[in-house]
């Protein structure tokens, strides 16, 4: 099977429709589980009584806030290097979701930190890279808007992002040198985790229902787009078809 | 490489034309491409030294901002003594960023950015000579009138001597990746709002060490490995924004 024969939007149009399906089955699943082990069946943690429970949708969005944003800069590499319209089309359909993972990180957290930490916002280190990561998608978003000639704002969009990628470690190592009030990692891949197993369960399986929901909802969205923009080319077509006939 | 066909003495008296990058590009036998930076340096200080207006106004904006924050935060020096280098900071962010349109702009409207993309010389020298032309006439400029503002807050000299330091490191990085945004959004409409939209959460990381620096001497802290990442970031952009640039001309005028 040549899988660059999907590379193109027309051929992929048809494929993406038959994946999502299973990608948002499989979330909606996966979620389900996730959070009723960690709403109903995960302990109370002995410091944070239940406000900790907000972690099965924090952690799980903050992952995918800049993980996003990383697959995004992959695609730009892809759009910028190989010319592909389908990749810059990828890039615009998942912008919305990491935006939305972002903001949903930094509204969890505020909700999260009123109780614990008896305050909505801290200037720390991890919110106010996240905070940073939210204008960079929400820049992207713009320029991408502005940008009235399609091909134009897909390069610019796409290059955007490699730019913002490069900057992202960048940023984040700054802030939190800047300043670190958070407390520290409770997973890390050295240590191994320091939680109860049915709470680190259930934070891997609303992860993966993150993940699979971004993939699910990406797909629906690049098939809206492919769908806009060939029928633009198509419109744009008969009128000239039109035209040539009235003439 | 003769002195005698360096580009400032082939310059044509009247106007900086493009007629003399193709001149100097075909008088040089040997030919070599640090003349594309050289050449775009001269051209864009010749521009900037004829319209000084400009140079003045960011310089004035610069000056006009650090001067609100004692007016809206009450003069209290302690105060103003601390918040002093993050408030030169914003203000020379500010300023660098409202002068990016004259990076690129009406190089795009009057077309002489497509011809310096036909020129023989690699677009990325002739930007890099252009973010550097940028730097002298914003960056440095703002960097040597910030002991004046030093003084009007009361910094000590030890931490304005930093300060200036860390402008002198961190502005050309205001300038390489303005010029990013600036390229990207040519011609767009609200282009100068969405280029702050754009680059200011790049220019964060700068902000955090500039200021730092300074607010490290003051607390009697290290500030050293606040210059060191500046610097890094210096060169680190220096090797990379150019080719960025150029790649966003490319997208922007295709």
């Amino acid at each position: 099977m040549n899988i660059y024969k999907y590379a193109s939007p027309v051929t992929f149009y048809p494929l993406a429709g038959k994946m999502m399906p299973y990608f948002a089955v499989l979330a909606a699943v996966l979620g389900v589980a996730g959070l009723t082990m960690g709403l109903f069946f995960a302990p109370v943690d002995f410091q944070q009584g239940e406000v900790y429970r907000i972690i099965f949708i924090h952690v799980a969005s903050s992952w995918m806030a800049m993980f996003i944003y990383l697959v995004m800069a992959a695609y730009g590499v892809l759009a910028l290097s190989f010319q592909t319209r389908l990749a810059s089309m990828m890039i615009e359909a998942l912008a919305p979701t990491g935006a939305m993972f972002t903001a949903l990180a930094l509204l969890t957290g505020a909700l999260w930190g009123k109780p614990t930490w008896g305050t909505y916002w801290v200037w720390d280190g991890r919110m106010t890279s996240t905070l940073i990561l939210l204008f960079l998608y929400v820049g992207y978003l713009a320029l991408i808007h502005a940008i009235e000639e399609q091909k134009r704002a897909d390069k610019a969009g796409a290059l955007l992002v490699i730019v913002g990628s490069i900057n992202v470690p960048i940023i984040y190592f700054s802030v939190v040198w800047w300043n670190s009030l958070h407390q520290g990692l409770s997973v890390s891949v050295k240590s191994g985790t320091k939680m109860a197993p049915i709470m680190a369960l259930a934070m891997l399986l609303t992860a993966l229902a993150c993940w699979l929901y971004s993939i699910a909802v990406a797909l629906v969205r690049v098939r809206a787009i492919i769908l806009e923009r060939e029928l633009e080319n198509s419109l744009e077509n008969t009128m000239e078809n039109n035209l040539g006939k009235s003439i | 490489m003769n002195a005698s066909s360096s580009p400032d003495e082939n310059a044509p008296k009247a106007a900086p034309s493009l007629e003399f990058t193709r001149a100097a590009a075909q008088k040089t036998t040997e030919f070599s491409v640090e003349r594309g930076f050289i050449f775009a340096v001269a051209r864009d200080l010749r521009l900037a030294i004829r319209s000084k207006g400009e140079v003045i106004q960011a310089l004035a904006f610069f000056v006009v901002v650090v001067s609100l924050f004692p007016l809206a935060i009450g003069a209290e020096t302690v105060l103003l003594k601390r918040i002093a280098p993050g408030i030169v900071w914003v203000a020379a962010m500010l300023s660098v960023l409202l002068t990016l349109p004259r990076l690129f702009a009406s190089d795009y409207l009057d077309g002489t950015l497509e011809q310096l993309l036909l020129s023989p010389f690699p677009l990325s020298l002739i930007v890099a000579g252009k973010i550097a032309a940028h730097w002298l006439t914003t960056g440095l400029p703002l960097a040597l009138m910030a002991p004046l503002l030093g003084l009007q807050f009361a910094i000590d000299s030890n931490e304005l001597a930093v300060l200036i330091v860390s402008l002198l490191l961190g502005t050309p990085i205001l300038s390489m990746l303005g010029a990013i945004g600036a390229a990207l959004t040519l011609g767009v409409r609200g282009g100068s709002v969405l280029v702050a939209l754009l680059i200011l959460p790049l220019y964060i990381p700068v902000l955090i060490f500039g200021a730092g620096a300074v607010a490290a001497v003051s607390a009697g802290v290290d500030y050293d490995a606040n210059l060191s990442l500046l610097g890094a970031g210096l060169l680190f952009g220096a090797l990379l924004t150019p080719f960025a640039v150029s790649a966003a001309i490319k997208i922007s005028l295709d």
